[in-house]
């Protein structure tokens, strides 16, 4: 594996691979010097077109605790926001002697142009394209889950069995696109919950069951909720007619709370909306992983970009 | 040189005949032995056709001339076998008055590639609001009869009645860009299942075809006859069906990219593949082959879009629209139509230069390969094949979705009023295509 682009063409192995190189990563967080050496001397380059200091600090965090050098570009401010072009940027960056980038940016197939256009030769990480793909969003969604579920027995295992509700504007989100198709290859049922102004044409031929009412997904069991983030300016484009009724109909709201399971996981990539698609009730729940996701983020990035990047990554796999 | 005869070409594709050149026209036809002091094409293996008429060409010029201009753009209609073509109206400024189509015009005989024929917009500046001046591009030297708006769609219902009847009214004929504008906003790719995996915002078949629809129907309505650029999905070609069928005077177009093409090249990223309208489906695909065979599709028009190499060399979102087309349209046909059995070298004749001509009112393709005809011919070997890249582009601008495609045929000669613009596969010199026009003008 060189790029990690999307989690479409991630096999089975190489994902439950990566998870459990994350799960040696998120030991070394117990430990009182957590720094780690096997990215020493190594460049990895944070380029974000787009803001986002979630992520942004999380893919800084691991590449710093396995001591590479790192270099943070953020489009605001930047030539990259001046007109500068991706290329430019990237044979810029190139010239540097980044040995990977990160990127993030607001047009879906940017981090695939990145690996292939030949504009460069570094290991390119996807932190997010456009309404394409999010990759280690997934994998440390997955990672969370195969920790709720399985706890220290993790290793090794996939996500058979386990049933996960995705619920809010599938059709705008990255995040929904990985983790249906890296779940999904780790052997999960994915739900998809959504009105259909906010499902993406031709989503019947996902390997998923869609729902238009959450009521009707949440009816059955399952092991995780996760409620994506509903941006204010859809319901101007008449996705949905106000913020009131989608929370009534899609909302994870304290009444939907109390009728889950006890051992179903309130998930959430953030930047939560309280009261919109989550109730604070549902946010503050000790179901809810939201902050265990952040803390499991530095791990899932620590694994790839030390797969990726160190040289000793011998995982096989695409790309 | 005193004259040209062209020796054993399939004329046509059919019969092995023998052509005369004099003065910019075909004065023999048959079996004929060469004079002294005319220049002699041996095009024994090759197919004798009219020179094509392409209905829809970006020149760019005035504005863009940083990716192609009358001359190159004409070079390039030359190389792949074009004697004319329509100019679209989106250039800057705007073709809606007599001074800039006449300017667009004047361009084209100077260069003597192929006759430049402007396209006039319909409405103002491409705004959508108020008429342009119609009556005075008609009337001008220009003699503008094709108008269009293209890139933009004239989408409010009132102005395209208007449009049309007005248009009617100087024998001319409207060119819709079919595309609802409020069910396309921010659109990257067609709507289907691939786009919502690929992240790219759906561009709905039933933008196309919503307006397609109202159009046949406004059309009939008002007695005009429409023009329908670009028709990209099976729908659309149902839609044209009926309205043919009930006697609407209705022509579509197909482009060589439609028909060869479809949505999964998308998921490169490459911006080289974003065409607006977007490659479709497969289905769609065979939909347009099998309606430009039964004639549902009139036409074949290459919707040439030169652009920079910057604003190709980016992000799919950030990148424009459009692909270059004039030089490979000829090899995309043969290989999309004319080698999978569907379409003759005659339908091709027509697609591709009779008809365009007569749509655009443009004289002296009615009779292809006639006696008494003007000289607009073109000979190619079919049977030639290449991997195509950018040295088989003779335009400014390099933006072809077909590199690294093997395609068939080779446009080896082309003659424009007499003179020839391509000689054994190399485009003319300007200056040497200069002399030989002022030549053929002394008779």
């Amino acid at each position: 594996m060189r790029h990690l682009l999307s989690t479409r063409d991630l096999d089975r192995d190489t994902a439950i691979g990566i998870l459990d190189v994350a799960e040696d990563m998120a030991q070394t967080a117990d430990r009182q010097v957590r720094k780690l050496p096997p990215l020493r001397g190594k460049t990895v380059v944070n380029l974000f077109f787009e803001d986002s200091t979630r992520t942004r600090l999380s893919f800084e965090s691991a590449a710093k605790r396995l001591s590479a050098d790192v270099i943070t570009v953020v489009a605001k401010g930047s030539s990259v926001s001046k007109g500068e072009s991706l290329k430019d940027t990237a044979q810029t960056l190139a010239a540097m002697g980044a040995d990977a980038i990160v990127v993030r940016h607001h047009d879906s197939g940017a981090a695939h142009q990145l690996a292939h256009a030949g504009w460069l030769d570094a290991t390119v990480i996807n932190a997010g394209d456009g309404t394409h793909e999010h990759p280690t969003q997934a994998l440390l969604d997955a990672f969370t889950m195969r920790s709720w579920r399985f706890g220290t027995a993790s290793r090794g295992r996939d996500l058979s069995g386990l049933r996960i509700v995705i619920v809010g504007d599938i059709l705008h989100s990255r995040v929904a696109r990985s983790n249906v198709w890296l779940l999904t290859t780790l052997g999960a049922q994915v739900d998809l919950v959504a009105p259909r102004t906010l499902l993406p044409h031709g989503v019947e031929h996902w390997p998923v069951t869609v729902y238009e009412h959450l009521d009707d997904a949440l009816a059955t069991r399952c092991d995780a909720v996760m409620m994506l983030r509903i941006q204010a300016e859809r319901m101007r484009d008449a996705f949905f007619p106000s913020t009131r009724e989608y929370a009534l109909e899609w909302g994870l709201s304290a009444e939907r709370l109390a009728r889950l399971s006890p051992d179903t996981m309130v998930m959430h990539p953030g930047p939560m909306n309280r009261g919109l698609e989550i109730s604070s009730a549902a946010a503050d729940s000790r179901r809810s992983t939201v902050l265990s996701q952040v803390t499991n983020g530095v791990s899932v990035r620590m694994a790839v970009l030390y797969l990726l990047v160190s040289g000793s990554g011998s995982t096989a796999g695409a790309e | 040189m005193t004259g040209l005869v062209i020796r054993g070409a399939a004329l046509l594709g059919e019969h092995v005949e023998d052509l005369r050149v004099r003065g910019g026209t075909i004065v023999a036809r048959g079996s004929l032995v060469p004079e002294s002091g005319e220049r002699v094409i041996d095009a024994r293996g090759l197919i004798g056709l009219p020179g094509l008429v392409d209905l829809h060409t970006h020149l760019r010029e005035p504005g863009g001339e940083a990716s192609e201009t009358v001359l190159t753009g004409t070079r390039a209609a030359a190389s792949g076998g074009f004697t004319a073509l329509h100019a679209m109206a989106n250039t800057s400024p705007v073709a809606d008055t007599a001074g800039v189509v006449e300017q667009v015009a004047r361009l084209g005989d100077v260069h003597g590639y192929a006759t430049v024929r402007p396209i006039g917009a319909v409405t103002v500046g491409l705004g959508g609001e108020q008429l342009a001046e119609i009556g005075a591009m008609a009337r001008s030297a220009a003699r503008v009869r094709v108008f269009s708006d293209d890139g933009q769609c004239v989408h409010d219902p009132l102005l395209m009645r208007r449009a049309l009847e007005y248009v009617a009214t100087f024998d001319g004929v409207v060119a819709q860009h079919a595309q609802e504008p409020r069910l396309t906003i921010g659109a990257q790719m067609n709507e289907g299942t691939l786009s919502g995996e690929l992240g790219l915002a759906g561009w709905p078949a039933v933008a196309e075809e919503s307006i397609i629809a109202r159009d046949v129907l406004l059309a009939q309505h008002v007695g005009a006859r429409l023009h329908i650029c670009h028709l990209s999905t099976a729908g659309s070609v149902d839609v044209v069906r009926w309205a043919k069928a009930r006697g609407i005077a209705v022509t579509a177009e197909v482009t060589p990219h439609h028909l060869l093409l479809t949505e999964e090249l998308a998921r490169s990223y490459d911006p080289r593949f974003k065409v607006n309208p977007p490659l479709r489906r497969n289905e769609d695909v065979l939909a347009l082959r099998a309606a430009l065979g039964d004639g549902t599709i009139d036409i074949v028009a290459t919707d040439h879009a030169p652009h920079p190499t910057e604003a190709k060399e980016c992000t799919w979102g950030e990148a424009s629209f459009g692909m270059v087309g004039l030089e490979s349209a000829l090899s995309v046909v043969q290989d999309a139509m004319i080698d999978t059995g569907i379409i003759t070298w005659a339908d091709l004749a027509r697609v591709l230069s009779s008809t365009p001509a007569a749509i655009g009112r443009l004289e002296g393709y009615d009779r292809p390969l006639e006696v008494g005809s003007p000289a607009n011919i073109t000979l190619i070997d079919p049977n030639y094949s290449r991997v195509w890249s950018v040295e088989h582009l003779s335009g400014r601008s390099t933006n072809t979705p077909y590199l690294d495609r093997q395609l068939p045929g080779r446009v080896l000669y082309t003659v424009h009023n007499g003179a020839l613009t391509v000689d054994d596969g190399v485009l003319t010199e300007p200056a040497a295509l200069a002399a030989a026009h002022q030549e053929i003008s002394r008779g």
